[in-house]
């Protein structure tokens, strides 16, 4: 799995610009699905399986976008002028390398600072791309860069720019292969436009309509250094998302997602996130209303270009997802 | 053939005498977020004769459908919002000397209120945003902005029964020409919803037009949000204007964040705070554009966002994106804007509608 | 009314700032000639209007003051399509943004006052209201055009038409002071049928805004033997401390203090509650803050008196008076006049 993961994680994919990271993961799920389209912002969208008697039309949403910076002007001396796509942090900025759509690599430099202990803001910043002038810039208004780090595997551990959430792609992928003989209908939406406000999850939710909805993405960690106040770390399983700051999950489906753990005798730990949200915001506010949670990965320096995750994890997680989809469902008031 | 002549081959409705004497009566109604009557009235009138069917909403929104006469239609959205910011009376505070507190509504540029020339309630009545003589002030307070707390709408004494608490008030600028610019109140968005009445009553055979007047714009985008769900179009184009803050720098630095410049055609927008732009319009907008030989500019990324915002979200995702005439000072009681940039917009959009066909949608986003 | 009302708008749509003010002052003249005797122009830009006594020579006369310049702006700098500009007379800068003006360049040409967005200022001026250096005037016009017509040094001054807030009250930029040019109007009006015993010189200053040099300088040209300055008041407005702001609607205000001659003061004061026109008192503890400052100390001295109009927002563009203020103004002023006789200044004395 590791390959795959490599792949999916060095693919460049912006917001609103997913289209190279789409073809990635459709030539990867090719053969896997019995149906599979791109919608009208460019969610693709895999259907395997059909509602049996006792299944239920579910869709799992792993978002294939990253964060990025977008080019707003290129100024006399050739340098760009950009603000950012998705939750960028001013701190990770000055130094790091991004690479645009259209191959120019550059990287961020920043205004001569008169207070070092200040943190510059993006309008103090700008895109070196090693050229003299306006004239011979290849970048013009408007062209996207994502960030630019080579895949990093520390064996136990996995780092790279964009964990959040090509990981959670490459966990649906695997499960989307692994899973056979499911009663349920699944559609497996590789998302866009989740860095922005779960847009894309938002149309694609309308389209499927689901009965049930899972998110799966990554989530923060409380192990490092003085690090975030919260009960997850990296190796201990899965987290089932009980909240975050944009959704209350469904109780039904946290305590299904734990039952369905336990009796497959997969670590998991229960999360409770204080910022953030995830396409399971969306799905649950769909139409009248879906029953929705989400599958969380651990992940250490989320929105930094060095996000880490531990591969047994991800292992459990693609697990736990096929441990829970290939047995009907129950949901029980709690 | 040469690229005006191109243009004029397919026949672009132009900017002419009519066209600025609707933007004029557009621009001088008062039509604060919520209370869109006015405008709306002055919109019914223009297209109801055009369109094939006209409908209010339940919010408010004017919806016009009119099909081109063309096979295999595309069904497009255009949408420009009619409503403008401005004020709500909140309390009276002196019965005989109609003086009252009030609060914004929608995103009005508070330092640009002290001084100025309002009109309340739906009869216009006249009143001043006042300011304490500076005479009177300390070195302190003038260090200080005034806030929208300590200002006040004052109507004049005994005109207190002539409006009351709930009123909206707009700014009373009147409309003018100056030298190339167009200068007014709430050309954010009247320009658009100009603009959109032009293209109603040309509607290019190859399109199912949808047009969508929405309200509410300027408090979250609430209108377009259902008059989008309602017309379920095949894609759609907000019809905005958005600011060109191409001012010098004080210290004649390079103006590195003007978002747009007056003068230089419509801005087309790849993203800003509620959209990223559907990249085949966008491109499709520009090859347009560069093939008449129609000026334009790509909005600066960045902040804001139009009825795309909403518009692209509803139901199963719907391709959108804006473009806006540049317009100096939004949000202000004096907008500026140029002739020439207005009149391409219109260009470009009515060119791009021309060009459109099914084939767009083909190719995966 | 309306036909002084109407004057009155014409007043304000007409430019005139402090030491450019021959535009207002043809309107004035054109205004006044009928009304008056002999009619001309001073040193410094004032119109002198006279109207012949009826007693014996040497006669005593009474000079009206009303300064006719308007506070403005004059332009500094030019930079592509816009203009940096500084102030005539005292501007409150939070006032100004989105402020219609007309910017008297090789013609008249219409422009607003605009403030830059934060990130094009001075990192010191980014928070806070913007200085006035930093606002500039966009005149709308290609930076070509705009370097055609405009150079530094032109005038700009504030085109807010006026505003009819109803059939008494008007608004708009200029009221300081024109109002009072309008009541001295009036009152030239009400005596236009009716002889007076002392001369009357009615003064239209100039640029009391900045230097008082109009009032200096008639005074001591003409030696009026009693001086008024007529000007406007703080109006009772929200934020106006109510001890030196007074009600509009309620009559002219009679000022009181230093500046004024007490004896004056109460001939005024006991015509007013004669002829039962309301008025209110403002006590002016230091400086009047009017051409009375000047006129009181022209040559030998002079016996001054201040009567003032309540304005509210003074300064800025919407300024607000009642026009029966102006009538009341104007009809005390005429009646004084008519009213002074021979013994009149045997009989005044410092009321102590």
């Amino acid at each position: 799995m590791k390959s795959l993961i490599q792949k999916v994680v060095e693919t460049l994919g912006p917001s609103g610009y997913e289209s190279r990271i789409r073809e990635v993961i459709r030539s990867e799920i090719e053969g896997t699905a019995d149906e599979v389209h791109v919608d009208a912002l460019g969610n693709l969208i895999a259907r395997k399986g059909t509602r049996k008697a006792n299944g239920r039309r579910i869709m799992l949403a792993a978002h294939m976008d990253e964060i990025g910076v977008i080019a707003t002007h290129i100024d006399e001396n050739g340098f760009v002028r950009f603000t950012t796509i998705g939750g960028v942090r001013t701190i990770n900025c000055p130094g790091s390398r991004v690479r645009f759509l259209n191959g120019t690599a550059g990287v961020i430099g920043v205004e001569y600072l008169t207070n070092t202990y200040d943190t510059p803001g993006f309008e103090q910043m700008f895109i070196d791309i090693g050229v003299k002038n306006k004239e011979d810039s290849p970048v013009r208004i408007g062209d996207v860069a994502a960030f630019e780090r080579p895949f990093l595997d520390q064996g136990q551990r996995l780092v790279a720019k964009s964990m959040d959430d090509r990981i959670g792609t490459a966990v649906l992928i695997e499960a989307l292969r692994q899973l056979d003989g499911s009663p349920h209908e699944l559609y497996f939406v590789f998302s866009v436009q989740e860095e922005v406000g779960v847009r894309g999850a938002t149309t694609a939710a309308y389209g499927i309509d689901p009965e049930l909805g899972l998110a799966v993405d990554v989530t923060g960690t409380g192990d490092t250094p003085k690090g975030l106040k919260m009960q997850v770390s990296l190796g201990k399983g899965p987290a089932i998302k009980v909240r975050d700051a944009g959704m209350l999950a469904d109780p039904r489906v946290v305590s299904w997602m734990v039952a369905g753990a336990e009796k497959a005798k997969i670590p998991y730990q229960i999360e409770i996130l204080e910022r953030g949200g995830t396409d399971a915001r969306a799905i649950q506010l769909t139409r009248a209303g879906v029953p929705a949670g989400c599958l969380s990965i651990p992940c250490r320096y989320i929105h930094s270009p060095s996000e880490m995750v531990d591969y047994e994890d991800v292992l459990n997680s693609v697990r736990l997802l096929v441990a829970l989809l290939s047995e009907p469902i129950e949901l029980q008031a709690v | 053939m040469t690229q005006n002549a191109a243009l004029k081959a397919l026949k672009a409705p132009r900017v002419g005498a009519a066209q600025l004497k609707l933007l004029e009566r557009l621009t001088n109604a008062c039509s604060v977020s919520g209370d869109e009557g006015e405008v709306r009235g002055i919109v019914l009138e223009e297209v109801r004769p055009h369109a094939d069917e006209v409908r209010i909403d339940h919010l408010g929104n004017v919806l016009a459908m009119k099909s081109g006469s063309g096979k295999k239609a595309l069904r497009v959205m255009l949408a420009a919002h009619m409503d403008e910011i401005g004020f709500m009376l909140t309390h009276n505070e002196d019965q005989d000397d109609g003086i009252f507190r009030f609060e914004a509504v929608g995103g009005v540029h508070i330092a640009y209120l002290p001084g100025k020339p309002v009109l309340v309630g739906k009869e216009h009545v006249p009143g001043v945003i006042g300011a304490k003589a500076v005479h009177l002030t300390t070195p302190d307070e003038r260090r200080n902005a005034l806030t929208i707390d300590s200002l006040r709408i004052d109507v004049g004494p005994g005109n207190s029964g002539k409006v009351k608490v709930g009123d909206r008030a707009a700014f009373a600028t009147q409309f003018s020409r100056v030298g190339p610019s167009l200068r007014a109140k709430a050309l954010d968005d009247r320009l658009g919803v100009a603009t959109l009445i032009e293209l109603i009553k040309n509607v290019p055979p190859n399109i199912e037009l949808r047009a969508a007047f929405t309200v509410q714009e300027e408090v979250g985008l609430r209108g377009a949000k259902v008059a989008a769900y309602t017309l379920e179009p095949e894609l759609a184009i907000a019809l905005d204007s958005t600011p060109a803050n191409d001012m010098p720098a004080w210290d004649d630095t390079e103006n590195t964040r003007y978002n747009t410049r007056l003068g230089s055609g419509p801005a087309i927008y790849l993203a800003d705070a509620a959209t990223l732009s559907d990249p085949r319009l966008a491109r499709h907008l520009e090859e347009t554009a560069a093939h008449y030989g129609i000026p334009y500019q790509l909005r600066q990324p960045g902040g804001g966002g139009t009825d795309a915002g909403m518009i692209h979200k509803q139901r199963a995702g719907i391709p959108s994106i804006s473009v806006s005439v540049p317009g100096r000072y939004l949000h202000t009681p004096v907008s500026l804007a140029r002739l020439s940039d207005w009149e391409n917009t219109l260009a470009l959009l009515y060119v791009a509608l021309v060009r459109l066909t099914p084939d767009i949608l083909q190719a995966d986003r | 009314m309306t036909e002084l009302k109407s004057f009155l708008k014409n007043l304000i749509s007409t430019s005139g700032l402090s030491g450019y003010e021959s535009p207002v002052r043809q309107l004035i003249e054109t205004a006044w000639k009928p009304l008056s005797d002999e009619l001309n122009v001073s040193q410094v830009g004032s119109l002198q209007a006279f109207k012949r006594g009826q007693g014996v020579e040497p006669r005593p006369s009474l000079l009206l003051a009303a300064h006719m310049d308007a506070i403005g702006l004059i332009v500094t700098g030019i930079v592509d399509e816009f203009l940096r500009v500084t102030e005539i007379g005292g501007l409150d800068p939070r006032v100004l943004p989105g402020q219609i003006v007309t910017i008297h360049g090789r013609k008249d040409l219409p422009g607003v006052i605009i403030q830059p967005p934060a990130h094009l200022l001075p990192p010191d001026n980014r928070s806070g209201p913007v200085e006035l250096h930093n606002l500039l005037v966009d005149p709308g016009l290609t930076a070509r055009e705009v370097k055609r017509q405009v150079r530094v040094g032109d005038l700009i001054s504030f085109a807010q038409p006026p505003i009819e807030i109803n059939g008494d009250v008007l608004a708009g930029h200029s009221l300081d002071n024109r109002a009072s040019v309008a009541a001295i109007t009036h009152c030239l009006g009400e005596l236009r049928e009716r002889p007076i015993h002392w001369d009357l010189w009615s003064i239209a200053t100039t640029q009391e805004e900045e230097t008082f040099a109009g009032a200096y300088t008639s005074a001591y040209q003409i030696r009026p033997t009693l001086a008024v300055a007529i000007d406007v008041t703080f109006g009772s407005s929200p934020g106006s401390p109510s001890h030196k702001s007074f009600p509009l609607g309620k009559g002219p205000v009679l000022g009181w203090g230093p500046n004024i001659h007490s004896g004056v003061y109460k001939a005024f004061k006991e015509l007013a509650d004669r002829l039962e026109i309301p008025y209110t008192t403002e006590v002016m503890p230091r400086h009047s803050g009017t051409d009375a400052y000047a006129l009181q100390v022209a040559a030998e001295g002079i016996p001054t008196m201040v009567v003032s109009i309540p304005l509210r927002y003074m300064h800025t563009a919407v300024e607000m008076v009642a026009v029966k203020d102006i009538k009341r103004t104007g009809r005390l002023l005429a009646e004084f006049a008519a009213g002074l006789d021979d013994k009149f200044m045997d009989e005044l004395s410092w009321d102590d």
